[in-house]
């Protein structure tokens, strides 16, 4: 059996699994892989589900790339300077401190909008971004550095020719992780209260008000496909702008 | 060529260097030898401009101060830069110097020529074995056409092999560019077989020892009465170093 025949079938066992829980449960608490599926097509057909994908995508994208504009020339700098390395005291104390617990205070500084679910969002985003291109500036190998010097490069031209794109596996891992993580954040906060009744986190909350576990699902998995679609097209991109590194060939 | 005057270094109380004082002529292939650890790569860095000192070292007659470009690097590491090509790493220096495109495109083709790895120009370095990206560092060096290149065991890392094919590589490519080599090693034969020249170091911290001009014809004899013979008297030097 091959890796793929392999993955489909622990799909259709997981499926299965589901299917003969669900028979023995009342579908108010655990409706059939069948039923979800109607509800899932019945919610594409209508349209809503793209709407409020897109608008939850929106939201991540803003936050996301609040997150890249700020971390990554933050991390680099952190990286290359000794003076600034010691910010990362601060980072350290932050960093721990999960996305959600900044909802509280999102909320009393931007309100219930947009822009408290894109800082919950960058929150999220920000520090894997930060430490991954931290790290990778911090890791070039001395002697890399010295390769440039005796060829006569400025410090400047170090940076920009060997430093950085010595980083960039690293730099373009932390995007991958803090896109995902951004992910997280946003269906989370928007389970928190919106402005606007539009987001996969806002149309779960609502179905379960409404006492429908199959709505309810059918976004859940939704926002895994999402995620998981950004996550491959993300280390797609890896592979095609790192093609000098041996360990992804 | 190279003149150093009682070069002295030292990190905190940890003295590396003491009063190091020699020369080395034109177009001459010196090799320093010495115990591990007793601060030969440091003394290197020193001429290169890499480490600060105490102490003068002249240039072509000229004190040299910081970097400078009549001097090529090749390192103990692999250090070729791995996110760029073979043709990306030897046009470096240039590139970092401003030279035109065409006269680059030129000097790395002529180097591709020299290390006869012109197939390769396009492979990155983790597709190429250990000795071929040794010959590529030793190409990146020469692209700016330094006076002077200095070699920090640059052979270490390698198979037995490979080492005997990359030592008469660069005996090769020496002879063929009449550039100034110090070389660095902890390998007796490998001394013997390149230089004209061997100096031996003391342990840390580092001092010029003894000196062995290397009078065999060049195509030498590894096994031959007088190779064997240097190789015998200058291990006797190191050896009373590794005694304490």
């Amino acid at each position: 059996m091959d890796m793929r025949t392999q993955k489909l079938v622990i799909v259709l066992s997981f499926v299965g699994l589901w299917q003969v829980v669900a028979l023995g449960v009342h579908t108010r608490f655990l409706p059939g892989p069948f039923e979800v599926t109607k509800t899932l097509v019945e919610l594409m057909a209508t349209g809503e589900l793209v709407v409020h994908s897109v608008v939850s995508l929106s939201r991540v994208v803003a936050g996301f790339f609040l997150a890249v504009g700020i971390g990554l020339p933050l991390g680099i700098v952190m990286g290359w300077s000794r003076k600034m390395e010691n910010f990362s005291v601060i980072v350290e104390v932050l960093r721990p401190i999960p996305p959600l617990a900044w909802i509280p205070l999102a909320m009393i500084w931007f309100g219930i909008g947009f822009q408290s679910k894109v800082f919950i969002i960058f929150i999220g985003a920000f520090f894997p971004i930060l430490s991954n291109s931290f790290l990778g500036v911090r890791e070039t190998e001395p002697y890399m550095i010295e390769a440039g010097r005796v060829l006569g490069a400025t410090d400047n031209e170090i940076l920009q020719k060997i430093v950085i794109p010595n980083s960039f596996p690293s730099i373009l891992e932390g995007l991958r992780i803090g896109l995902g993580i951004a992910w997280m954040c946003l269906v989370a906060a928007e389970l928190t209260g919106l402005k606007s009744p539009l987001g996969l986190g806002y149309m779960i909350m609502e179905a379960r008000d409404l006492g429908r576990a199959d709505v309810v699902i059918a976004g859940m998995i939704t926002i895994g496909v999402i995620g998981y679609i950004m996550n491959l097209i993300l280390r797609w991109a890896e592979r095609k702008l790192v093609r000098w590194k041996s360990d992804r060939a | 060529m190279i003149a150093l005057e009682k070069v002295s270094k030292s990190i905190g109380d940890l003295k590396i260097l003491e009063n190091v004082s020699f020369s080395v002529s034109k177009g001459e292939f010196l090799c320093m030898v010495g115990p591990s650890g007793c601060g030969k790569t440091t003394l290197l860095k020193c001429i290169a401009g890499l480490r600060s000192y105490e102490g003068e070292i002249f240039i072509e007659g000229v004190k040299s101060e910081g970097i400078n470009q009549k001097i090529g690097f090749v390192f103990q590491e692999f250090s070729l830069f791995p996110f760029r090509t073979v043709k990306g790493n030897i046009g470096f220096g240039m590139e970092i110097q401003k030279r035109r495109n065409e006269n680059r495109e030129k000097t790395i083709r002529d180097l591709l020529d020299l290390i006869r790895l012109q197939q390769f120009e396009n492979a990155y370095p983790h597709e190429l074995s250990g000795g071929m990206q040794k010959k590529v560092a030793i190409a990146r060096a020469l692209a700016t056409d330094p006076e002077i290149l200095l070699m920090d065991e640059p052979f270490l890392m390698l198979d037995a092999q490979t080492r005997n094919m990359l030592q008469k590589e660069l005996l090769r490519i020496w002879q063929k560019t009449c550039k100034t080599v110090v070389f660095v090693t902890h390998d007796v034969d490998e001394a013997v077989f390149l230089a004209d020249r061997i100096m031996v170091l003391t342990k840390r911290p580092a001092r010029i020892k003894a000196e062995f001009p290397v009078d065999l014809e060049r195509k030498r004899d590894r096994s031959s009465p007088e190779f064997v013979s240097i190789r015998k008297e200058i291990l006797r030097e190191l050896e009373v170093e590794y005694v304490e």
